[in-house]
């Protein structure tokens, strides 16, 4: 019991759409460790950015429990910072007050005793902010950034308050794949260094399997968790694992497994027909 | 790290190569592209040009003798009564107290319309009981609530102010409540996952993140405003430029309707302009996308 940092129990969640009843989850069960690194895939509709969004207290659930150290949750809070897929970062703000916002919500600042916790604060975003390299650009607003860079920003934002779990919904969806190598990278690191118990939804397996401890592969109609997988790699992870034989092994099997799972198939026949129209 | 910084130089790199486009290519595409860009100097011409232009086709129009002058004055004649209006009949009075009236009608408005809509914006129950009244009012024309505003009121300086009052009001409330509901969902989630309570989400996230807009709304209903204040003054009163304007057909002073005419459009000109450059100065992170 208390060796879980959060504990899924039977969640189920559904919702009403067009006067129908759609279960988007059903019974979902899971124990994350804590600082464990677990990264969920499946396809759409599986429910995975739903149940993500549960655990960090936006989305309400219709059954079950979800236990985070020990405690019921109950909306959103400090303990469970999230990034998001699409771009949340706060126009207005240059970087550094945007990974500074949190010192202006009060649940932050009462936790601030002196002068020294103020300085310490200060020293954090400095840190993170070289952390993510993005020392030269403390002053630019999010609109002279790149996309990259960008959730780089929403990352150290995130880490700003030290939440001890780090909640992520396909942050990095919208990067290309050479900006992406560098990210998984960097999260491995702040993974380690922060100690933090991360959840990280994606549709990418290689990634999935890269930056996961487990990777947990959802299924759709209704959402639950199908299997789930230990990814067979050291702790400290490099690019060329990726190009290993047990990896593309465990690739092979999760992708076979999703395309089993989502209901969807290439028609052969309809693109012989195609085909032959083209010809 | 070395691998993260020369992202940022690629980025930069990526976008120098843009604009160091070819020029042969870019002159031809430059004109017509669907949403292209235009040098600065070339949009001042334009702009200029399309001001300018309507202007020669009147005087070109008056000056051949093709109108009566008593129904079709020329610039000139336009011009002469302005310095006359200016030196003898009291134009400054005339627009002071046109633009008291506008911006007491206006500021009022806006007073009221900026919580309103903020609220309308974030809380359901707030919306549900309020808009659907709003739409109903906003669309009783305003201006058939001149007899009524002169039988309550009367005609001194509150009738005036009360019918811009009603003009823009119910308008500004719907847009601001619009302006405040377009603030994307992700900021205020971003906000919530910190930690943040209600009043800082309203606060830190929603007010700055739709100040830009509302300063816009502002704007558009400002022009509606002007609008408003020359119904008002046509019909109820004895001063400002649309008494002015009345008072002139009355006594078949053409020149002085073309006058009073052009100065509305170009006080609300300079107001626009006004609110642009301002929006340009609060929000300088808006352009460098």
């Amino acid at each position: 019991m208390t060796d879980a940092k959060i504990r899924i129990q039977q969640v189920g969640k559904t919702f009403v759409s067009d006067r129908r009843e759609v279960e988007a989850l059903r019974s979902v069960s899971l124990d994350v460790r804590p600082n464990e690194f677990i990264t969920f895939v499946g396809a759409s509709g599986c429910g995975k950015s739903t149940l993500l969004r549960i655990i960090a207290g936006l989305e309400t659930l219709s059954r079950g429990e979800i236990l985070l150290d020990g405690k019921t949750i109950d909306g959103p809070g400090v303990d469970r910072a999230m990034v998001f897929q699409h771009y949340s970062l706060y126009p207005w703000l240059n970087v550094m007050k945007n990974i500074k916002f949190c010192r202006q919500l009060k649940v932050i600042s009462d936790t601030v005793r002196g002068d020294g916790d103020v300085e310490t604060a200060s020293g954090r975003a400095d840190a993170l902010l070289s952390l993510m390299g993005l020392g030269q650009f403390a002053d630019a607003y999010p609109s002279q950034l790149s996309g990259g860079m960008q959730q780089r920003v929403a990352i150290a934002r995130a880490l700003m308050p030290k939440p001890a779990t780090l909640l992520m919904d396909e942050p990095f969806g919208a990067l290309d794949a050479q900006t992406r190598e560098v990210m998984h990278d960097l999260i491995r690191h702040v993974h380690k260094l922060e100690k933090t118990t991360i959840l990280f939804v994606t549709h990418d397996v290689e990634e999935a399997i890269y930056l996961g401890n487990r990777v947990v592969l959802m299924a759709p109609r209704p959402g639950r968790i199908d299997s789930i997988y230990e990814v067979p790699l050291p702790a400290q992870r490099d690019q060329d694992m990726k190009l290993a034989p047990e990896f593309t092994a465990l690739k092979r099997e999760i992708l076979g497994r999703i395309r089993e799972t989502s209901g969807m198939q290439t028609d052969l026949d309809q693109l012989a027909k195609l085909t032959a129209i083209a010809g | 790290m070395t691998a993260q910084l020369s992202i940022a130089s690629t980025a930069t790199a990526a976008t120098s190569i843009e604009s160091e486009a070819p020029a042969v290519y870019q002159r031809r595409a430059r004109w017509w592209t669907i949403r292209g860009e235009l040098p600065r100097t070339t949009v001042w011409m334009l702009a200029g040009a399309g001001l300018v232009s309507p202007f020669i086709l009147w005087w070109a129009y008056t000056a051949l003798g093709l109108a009566d002058p008593l129904f079709m004055p020329g610039p000139g004649a336009v011009l002469e009564r302005l310095g006359r209006w200016w030196t003898s009949e009291g134009l400054l009075t005339d627009i002071g107290i046109s633009v008291w009236r506008v911006m007491t009608g206006f500021g009022a408005s806006a007073l009221l319309a900026l919580p309103l809509g903020l609220y309308i914006g974030t809380y359901r129950p707030v919306q549900a009981f309020l808009e659907p009244l709003t739409d109903f009012i906003r669309y009783m024309p305003a201006v058939a609530f001149i007899p009524l505003v002169m039988l309550w009121v009367g005609i001194d300086e509150g009738s005036k102010v009360l019918i811009i009052f009603i003009g823009t009001f119910f308008q500004m409330v719907l847009m601001v409540a619009e302006d405040v509901r377009r603030v994307p969902m992700t900021q205020i989630e971003a906000a919530q996952t910190m930690g943040a309570s209600r009043s800082e989400i309203v606060k830190l996230v929603i007010l700055p993140s739709a100040r830009p807009a509302i300063l816009d709304t502002l704007r558009i209903t400002c022009g509606w405003a002007w609008t408003y204040l020359v119904v008002a003054e046509l019909v109820a009163a004895n001063s400002g430029l649309g008494y002015a304007i009345l008072k002139a057909q009355r006594y078949m002073h053409t020149d002085k309707i073309f006058a009073g005419i052009l100065l509305i459009g170009l006080i609300g000109l300079l107001t626009d302009q006004a609110f642009r450059w301002l929006s340009r100065r609060a929000f300088p992170w808006r352009q460098q996308a």
